[in-house]
Parts: structure tokens; sequence; C-alpha cells
């Protein structure tokens, strides 16, 4: 099975142990993940809060480029770029005017009917089935589950269920043998747009997200967009110096979660490429702890 | 032969001033058929109308047009002007030469001209007028109340007062409504039940009123005077005549963990149960979904055996009964969205989460703690409760955009209840606005506010969720400098808003009246008929209409009666005879209708039905279509649809449109 | 053409284009006199003959108007004039009737202004088309259609039935 990708800036860069993951895992169930030709930036806050053309335009070439290369499927695994394709695809299957302007602008017809995953319904829909006899360690871990903003909102356009209390995430990894924790925090704002200007909120806001967690015993936070991760991964030390008791749960995408559900080997799923430490808990799953975990 | 009187109006200088009425006058005496035409400055003066009258008997007239303002200001006028001369009414039309000629276009030969064409249309047209008498239908003196809540009881009250016979239907156990569960009422604390319960027995006492309790209404059909209702009463399975309302039976039911609705789920009640201990009528029903007996084949019957007036019978049947009536109050109610329409709020799995009316059993004296505020969850006295004033309400992204009018009174009172009840408790409420508008109102939040130390804090609440025991409420107070704030409760209350019931929409349809998008009844119109509906007849009463607090339902109710009242002060209604009728020939098998009834499905007052034509041997010879000229509003789409024009309108017949297009003339 | 002045008809409900036209004139806005307003009980009793026989009376463009969706007064004739017209839009387009002067609408009994922007809307459109003189040539010549037109394809092929 093939199917278009877009990887977008932050699996090149800062979440590299995304793309790899989500590539090994991919891969592990027969499915080829082929990156589109020549794209380009999204957009993602830049462009949409400065320039409604632009923001429209450089997620329409996307979709233009990936018609044109011949996919009926595109994943986007980066929750932004994710939001910003999606948005520009409603928008122009709202108004046929605009996709004609726009076609023009791009010297490219298309129809922007492609199909487009986020990495919950990839996850959900194509691997999911395909994994339920290829379990080889269980997780054996209480994990909460972290959607942030954009996976699920705005709801009108991602079109989620639930999306004041989403379970994919939950779904999906109850299957890899975790338990999934209830807690409250799973569709609360990490501080993203705001981690460059004014760090301190976001530190504080992802401070909130990794308490409730610690509170509700989590020993793993699972997340499927880059900002959240690095925020609740490389944010750890300013998160801790608000806190009197350290929190220290590493904080992993659900694609490595999966990874190591289905045996594939640390190096590839670039499990060492986190801040807070994960070795034990990793080294734990992978010696096939067969110890039911405590309710 | 026509002989038909034109008068011209001059309406002062109104049409003078730009229509040559003179000439007019003079072009449309030469306008074959035409037998008297005058002109004159006021024609609905009482000179001016002397004249018509004058004319009518002179010349014998059998038309009559005048040529003035538009007849939906004077037509009544003229037409009473003719009959009072002899002259059928319907035999005379209005030229609007004022608002749709002399007042839209300048002073000209044109304007003059348009004048002319106008008449001239209505003179060919009222040449194929017809004589039309005013249909009369009987009325039968018997109102339907549906619905024994508050609007209900008090429309139930006065129309039996006023000496005419009243059948109350109503669903549940026991009339009393949304008013019965209420613990006190705004803005003076009145106990709801003690004001409420005595108008209940009077209902249930009072010679004119049959209360049919445990009841629905199945359908209705006829129209205004003369309809006829199917009420399923449904099988009680205890006879009330016998019952003695002693008890044994329900305090000896096995099945015991039902929730109770009318403590909205705080409390449990039993299969064999009466809603309340002041219900009317005070006597058991089966509820036959939880009770052993019926779920389990037979087994159980423990009622039965003990009942020491024998009054269990577990074989009754619903059975339907059918009555005639002239008028029906329709007064269902509202329900309340619960907590679970709020996944932000908890997806109702806090149980401390609760909504407005489960807060009004908790504070009752005859509510499940008798009157303390204890947490659902373990019964702890809560320190620190959050209101949320429009819960839903005025959400478009929950598609409520309604104002449920009455949780800023409610949520004020609770507030107050608690604060009396535990002086040291905290409690603040998120409002978006506070609309106090009524008599003594805003002095009530006032209060709440200054002597009762409530901290309202204007804004939104984002989520609620629990942490150590406690329920976070995170919120944002946008008139300190909007800053986001985060409450500890012990409980919170949602003040949900208030919904048409579920099944409003299917009540709407049995009683062929109108329901807005959100399923709330219509009125005939907001301003100037609140309590008709679109249909003769029928009227409205309480929130099934829009949320309303109880006086605003005690009024419609009262308003509703009255209505009724003024109804059954006829012993004949007139209507007007613009009706649709079918062409009927001696013998029927040549009628036109061909009996493809086209027509019915179209018709929005259900007036057209199937008529079988018999011969003496009673075999069918004929189908065509019928028209109830009771039922008929006259709006002709039947007319239009007909397909071989079998189907005719009077005052608007196929004749006379066709002559006044053809008298464009161009 | 300039000189030409169309003339026009309007075929309008009783409660809502009726009243809107009277506010119109209680409003003292001016629009063409070219208009002649008949008034119907609801746009559903408007029978689409009418509309033809107001052609062949001679006129060059006709408004139809009557209450917002939702808003009539007999609950569903607006709607049922709508659907009607749809359908009889496409029979006319067919014969090859000029649908650009039927000027399909809504005016309630609050827009007396909207009424004189669709009156003077509509005579402007009219002297943009001129006279419809061409009206009474398609009614000679499409009524005759199915006489001079028996071609082997309009024929009815009856097959036999296969039971």
């Amino acid at each position: 099975m093939n199917i278009g990708f877009y990887p977008g800036c932050s699996l090149t860069g800062t979440s590299k142990e995304y793309n790899e993951s989500l590539v090994a895992v991919a891969t592990s169930c027969g499915i080829t993940l082929q990156e589109i030709g020549e794209w380009n930036c999204c957009g993602a806050s830049s462009a949409h809060a400065l320039n409604h053309e632009l923001a429209l335009l450089l997620p329409s070439r996307i979709l233009a480029l990936a018609e044109q290369q011949g996919f009926t499927e595109l994943l986007i695994p980066c929750a932004a770029c994710y939001s910003r394709i999606a948005t520009a695809q409603h928008q122009l299957l709202q108004d046929a005017k605009l996709l004609a302007e726009v076609s023009e602008i791009l010297k490219i017809k298309f129809t922007a009917t492609i199909k487009l995953f986020n990495p919950l319904k990839f996850l959900s829909e194509k691997i999911l089935p395909l994994i339920e006899d290829k379990i080889k360690n269980k997780l054996n871990l209480k994990v909460s589950c972290y959607y942030g903003c954009l996976l699920v909102r705005p709801p009108q356009i991602m079109k989620t269920e639930r999306f004041e209390d989403p379970v994919v995430m939950e779904n999906i990894l109850a299957k890899c043998g975790a338990y999934p924790i209830d807690w409250n925090f799973k569709t609360e704002c990490c501080g993203a747009s705001l981690s460059i200007a004014r760090g301190d909120i976001s530190s504080k806001l992802s401070m909130r997200i990794l308490r409730d967690a610690a509170d509700k015993k989590a020993e793993v936070v699972a997340v499927a967009c880059p900002m959240c991760h690095s925020n609740l991964d490389m944010r750890r030390p300013d998160i801790n110096s608000l806190l009197t008791a350290k929190i220290d749960i590493p904080v992993l995408f659900i694609t490595q979660l999966i990874g190591m559900a289905l045996g594939i080997p640390a190096e590839k799923l670039g499990l060492h490429r986190h801040f807070v430490k994960n070795d034990k808990m990793v080294s734990n799953v992978y010696s096939q702890n067969k110890v039911e975990c405590p309710a | 032969m026509s002989r038909i009187g034109v008068f011209i109006c001059h309406c002062g200088e109104n049409i003078a001033s730009t229509v040559d009425c003179e000439s007019v006058a003079k072009s449309a005496s030469e306008i074959p058929g035409v037998s008297f035409s005058i002109d004159y400055k006021y024609m609905c003066s009482d000179p001016g109308q002397s004249k018509i009258k004058n004319a009518i008997i002179e010349h014998k007239l059998n038309g009559v047009v005048v040529a003035a303002c538009s007849p939906r200001m004077h037509e009544p006028t003229f037409r009473k002007a003719c009959a009072e001369a002899g002259l059928n009414p319907y035999l005379c039309e209005m030229a609007n030469i004022r608002e749709h000629c002399s007042w839209v276009h300048p002073k000209g030969e044109e304007t003059t001209f348009k004048a002319f064409e106008i008449l001239r249309m209505l003179v060919e047209k009222v040449k194929r007028n017809t004589k039309l008498l005013p249909i009369k239908v009987p009325v039968t003196k018997t109102a339907i109340v549906l619905g024994g809540g508050v609007a209900g009881i008090q429309a139930a009250l006065d129309i039996a007062n006023a000496g005419h016979k009243v059948l109350m239907i109503e669903k549940d156990p026991s009339i009393g409504g949304h008013m019965a569960m209420l613990s006190e009422t705004f803005p003076t604390l009145d106990c709801s039940q003690c004001i409420l319960t005595p108008r209940m027995v009077e209902v249930a006492q009072h010679p004119n009123i049959t209360l049919y309790n445990y009841a629905e209404l199945e359908s209705l059909d006829g129209f205004i005077g003369n309809f006829k209702a199917r009420i399923r009463l449904k099988a009680k399975s205890v006879d009330p005549k016998i019952c003695t309302a002693c008890g044994v039976c329900w305090s000896k039911c096995p099945v015991k963990k039902i929730p109770d609705e009318f403590n909205t789920g705080l409390s449990k009640r039993t299969a064999i149960y009466v809603p309340f201990p002041q219900a009317v009528p005070n006597k058991p029903v089966i509820d036959r979904t939880q009770c052993t007996y019926f779920v389990k084949n037979g087994k159980c019957g423990v009622c039965k055996k003990l009942c020491p007036a024998s009054a269990i019978d577990f074989e009754t049947k619903d059975e339907i009964i059918e009555v005639n009536a002239g008028a029906v109050v329709v007064a269902t109610g509202f329900e309340i969205k619960h907590t679970d329409f709020f996944p932000e709020y908890g997806y109702g799995r806090y149980k401390d989460v609760i909504d407005g009316l489960q807060f009004e059993r908790l504070a009752s004296a005859s509510g499940p703690t008798l009157g303390e505020i204890k947490r659902p969850s373990d019964g702890k006295v809560p320190e620190t409760i959050v209101f949320i004033a429009c819960a839903g309400s005025r959400d478009k992204a929950k598609g409520i955009e309604y104002c449920s009018k009455i949780c800023c009174m409610y949520t004020a009172k609770h507030a107050m209840l608690y604060k009396h009840k535990f002086h040291e408790g905290k409690a603040y409420v998120f409002y978006i606005d506070i609309r106090a508008n009524g008599k003594n109102y805003d002095e009530f939040v006032r209060r709440t506010i200054e002597e009762d130390d409530v901290n309202y804090i204007r804004g939104r609440v984002s989520r609620i969720y629990e942490s150590n025991g406690k329920l976070i409420v995170k919120g944002v107070d946008t008139l300190l400098n909007a800053q986001p704030v985060e409450i500890e409760a012990d409980m919170v209350v949602l003040a949900t808003a208030i919904v048409a019931n579920a099944d409003s929409e299917s009540v709407a349809q049995k009683l062929h009246i109108g329901y807005d998008k959100h399923h709330f009844l219509s009125e005939a119109h907001p301003k100037l008929r609140p309590v008709e509906t679109n249909t003769g007849g029928i009227f409205l009463a309480g929130a099934c209409q829009a949320p309303k607090d109880i006086p605003e339902s005690v009024s419609q109710g009262s308003a509703a009666a009255s209505k009724v009242t003024i109804l059954f002060s006829n012993d004949e209604l007139t209507r007007e005879p613009q009706v649709a009728f079918v062409n009927r020939t001696f013998p029927p098998q040549y009628s036109s209708c061909t009996g493809c009834l086209l027509c019915i499905p179209v018709c929005p007052y259900k007036a057209i039905e199937k008529e079988e034509i018999k011969n003496r041997n009673g075999e069918v010879v004929k189908t065509v279509a019928y028209v109830n000229g009771g039922l008929c509003q006259g709006c002709g789409t039947c007319v239009a649809f007909c397909r071989n024009k079998s189907i005719d309108i009077q005052g608007f017949t196929n004749e006379q449109m066709f002559t006044e297009v053809m008298a464009l003339n161009f | 053409m300039e000189d030409f002045e169309p003339k026009l008809a309007a075929f309008v409900c009783n409660w809502c284009t009726y009243a809107g036209a009277d506010l119109t004139g209680t409003s003292r806005m001016k629009y063409p006199s070219n208009v002649r307003i008949l008034r119907f009980p609801c746009t559903g009793r408007i029978d689409f003959m009418l509309v033809m026989k107001a052609f062949d009376s001679g006129v060059d463009g006709l408004i139809v108007s009557g209450c917002h969706p939702n808003d009539c007064h007999y609950t569903s004739g607006n709607f049922h004039a709508q659907r009607r017209w749809v359908v009889f839009k496409e029979v006319l387009d067919i014969m090859g009737f000029d649908t650009r002067r039927i000027f399909f609408t809504w005016v309630s009994a609050a827009e007396g202004a909207k009424w004189a922007k669709v009156v003077t809307d509509a005579v402007e459109e009219l002297k943009k088309l001129g006279p419809y003189s061409e009206f009474k040539k398609i009614l000679l010549k499409k009524l005759q259609f199915p006489l001079d037109n028996k071609t082997a394809d309009r024929e009815i092929k009856t097959e036999p039935v296969i039971s």
C-alpha cells in the first residue's frame, strides 16, 4: 500500500524521532510512505498570522502537488501542518471560485479532494487493524494520552467526535497492552504558540499538564504533535523549576509506543533522542515485563 | 347584465394631488357594464358611504368598485356599507389607487391612466363576483387542556369557572408539572408546593373538569369549534375508584431501585408508586417497564396479594376514548438539558455536577435530603458551590442561541437559598449578563449579591475537572482585566438550557400547528396573537411556546382561557366564505373532478378529504375530492394544483382571476 | 429603444407582498408606474396558466412575489409556488420562452423599500430586453410542435412484453 507523505519541517528537525518511528511502524505493517516531491512549508503560525492569502496558497500547493503526483491519500503527521492543510482544503471545497483562482495562481489544476490523514486517523484506520496479532511486547504502562489543541480542533474542520474528550489514542494504546488513565488535561493548551515569545507562560501551562498526569500516576505521556512534545520534553527543566516535586515522566510519541509494542528495535524508533530519560522504562518493556500492571 | 357602480375617492389630497379623479370617473363610465360613476372627496366618510348606499338602491347596482386606498385598510368598511344597502358584501371590490398608485408615482397623465387601468381590472373582476354567504359552524363548548402544569391548571380553572366543561390530559400519574418540583419561587421565596397544591386539588374537585391523568393525546381531527380527539388512557393497573391510597403496596414493592423522576434521580422509587406525597390524584400506578410482574412474566404480584382493597388489577389494558371539543389549550411545558450535554463540564460523570432542577429538589423541604443541601456523591454539605448560568443557553456552538430566560433568576435564588441554609458557605455565580427584568426581580438579584455575599463573576467556564476530591472550575473573569480564575468547588450547579419537549414535534404534528427550529410551538403572531396558533381554536399556554417563568405561564394560561371563553360565547361561528370548493354537477358522475386527490397532500389544513359518491345500491360510482369549508382557510394552493380546474376558490375564482389578467389588456 | 416603456404585471400574495407594496406607498417611496398589481390570497394560488395568460394579454414582464420562506400566512403556499416555478421554468426554457422576463422573488410586509427596488430593477431589465413581441410566435410555433414533428425518433416504440 502506497500513501503520500508530507513530513513538514518539524519531522525533519526537532521531531526526527517521530518521523523515524512512524516510518518504522508503517513499514512493519507493509505500508510504504512516499514523500511527495518538491513539498514546501505549510505556513503554520507565521503565514496565517500575517497573510491570509499566503496561508491559503502554501498548503494549497501541497494539496495540488500531491494530487498532481497521483496520490489519493495523504498522511500529515504534524498536527500543525495537518491543521493548515485541512483548513485550506475545507476552504477550497466550500468555494469553487476560490479553488479556480488558487489553481490559476499555482498553475496546477486540482480538485482538492484528496483524502487527508492526521496521525490519529492514520493509526486508527490503517495501522490498528494490522497490528492485532503483531504485538510482541505488551506495554504494561499507565499512559496518559495528550491530544493538545490542533489534533481535534476546530471540530467543524477536523470532524472529530467528542472533541472535548477524544479517546482515539486510548483505544490504540489499549490494543498495545498499555493502561490509558482517565485524566483532565488531555485537550488543554501546552502554550506552543508562546514558546518563543513568552517561554514562561508555556512552561506554566505545560507544567499543569504534567502535574495532572503525575497526580493520576501516569508512567508515560503519549503525544502525536511535535509542538506538544517539545514543550513537555525539552522544556522539562523549566517546568521542574516551578515544582517542588520534580516530574520525570517520559513523553513519547504514540508511534514510538506502538513501535515498542511491535518489537521494533529502540534505535530505529529514535528513543535515544529525548531529553527526559526513558531508558529504564524502555528496557522494562523490551525485557518482556510480563508482570500485570496493578490496577 | 352588469350594473356596476364605480366610486373614486380623492382621499382629500392624497389621491387627487397626483391622479385626475374626475377624468378617471369619466373614463370609467364608458367601461361596458358600468352604469354609475362618480368621484368624491372622502368616500369612507359618512356622506361618502351614503352616496354608495343611495346609488346601489337608485341604480339597482349589482356590483361596486371603490377606487381608493388599500383593501387591507377599508374593504370591511365598504363591504359593510354595501350590505346595509342590501347588496351582498362580496360583490364589492376595492381598487387600490392610493398606496399602489398616487403615493408612489408623480402627478401626471401616466399616473391617472394607471389609476384607471387598476380600476378597470377590478371592474372586470367584480362582474364575475358571486354572492357569498358567511359560513356558520356550531361550537362544542368543551375545551381540552393538554398538560397539567401550572399553565394548564390556570387555563383549566379559568375555563371551568366560566361555566364550560374542561378535559385535562396529563401524561404523568399526577398533575403539577415542573412547578410542583420547585423548592421556593423567586422573587418572594414563596414555597412552590404551598401555592400550587391547593390549585391542583381544585382541578381534581371541580365539577366542570374531568381529569385524565396518565393519559396521552392520540390524535386530533376536526376544526375550530368541532374537534374530535382520541385520548389514550394508559393502563394504571390500579383501580383509582377502589384504591384508598393506604400505601401498603408501595411500601412492600420489592423493586426499589428505580431512579425517582420527581426527585430528578436523586432518590429511588418503587415500581408501584405515587410520584410525590401531594400528588393529585393521589393514587398509585404501576410502572410496567419496571414491575417484576410484567418484566418477568407474572412472577411477584406482592402488591396484589397485600392490597386490602383489592384495587390492583394486572390485566387492565390501555384504553382509547373519543371526545368532542371546541377548543384546545396546549400547555405541554418544557424539558431541561441534563449535565451529560456538557462534556467539558464532566460528561455527567461527576456526581456533584448537577443541574438546576436537581438543586431545587435538594433545597426542597419535601426533597430527598429534606431541604438540606448535600452533595449527591457523599452526602456532605458543600462548603463551596459554583453556579454556572447560561449552561448551553446563548451558545451557538451548542445549537441553542436563545436565552432560557429563567436561569438568571433561579440561579440567584439557588445561591441565596444555599447561603440562607449554610451561612459559612461560599457561593460563586458565573454569568454572561444578568437578565432580571420582572417585577421585583432586579432587587432580588441585588439582594443576593449585596446582602447574601454571593460572588458574581462575569465570564464563562471552560472546563471542570476533578482533582483531589475537589471540582476545579476553570473560567475567566472578564471584568477583572480578563484574568483566568480557578475555583475549587465541592459542588457545581449548571443552569442548563430550557429546551422543547422531546416529543414536541410529534405533538405539533398531531395538532396541525407550527413549531420553530428549536421545536417550541409557534404562536400566530409574536406581538399581537401570542396565545393563538395558526390553526383556529388551538391556543398555547406556558413554556411549550418559549421559556417562561411562573407568572408568565399563569398569565398566558389565563389569556388562553379567555380566548377559549370568547370562542364559547357564541353558539355558532361565522367564517369568511372565501374558501375552496370542488365543482359538482348533477348527475355527480359528470363532475369534472377525477379523484386524483393531488389536492389532499398539498392542503396545509387537512381540509380536503376523499368523498365517495354512491348510487342507490351503495356502490361507489365515483371518487371525488371534498373541501371542508370549516377547515379551509382559503389559500388556494389546491386550486393551482388541480389538474383539470375542478377546484376553485370563492372570491378568487379562476374566472375572476383570468378576467382580471385579461383586463391588463396592454 | 430609449422610449420603450415596458408593460409589467405583478402577481402578489395578499399577506406579504401586497402589504409590502402598501408600505411602499405609505412610506411615499417612488417607483416606475409601469406595474399593475394583482392580488392573490397566496402565491400558492398562482396557477401558471395565469402567468401565460398575462403574457398573452401583452405584458413584457411579470413579477411573482410572496412571503419569505417560512413566513407564509398559510404555512406552505409559497413553497408550493417555488417548487412549481422551478419545474415550470424548465418547461418554459424548453419552449424557448425568455424566462428572464419572470421575476420570482419574496417581499415581506415590512419590505416597502425592497418592493420599490424589485419593480425598478424589473423595469430596467425589461428596458434592456425590449418588447416581448416574440411571445405570440413561440406560442403558435410550440403549440404546433407535436403535430408537425411526427418523425421516427418521436414515435413510441412498442416492444413485446416478456413476462
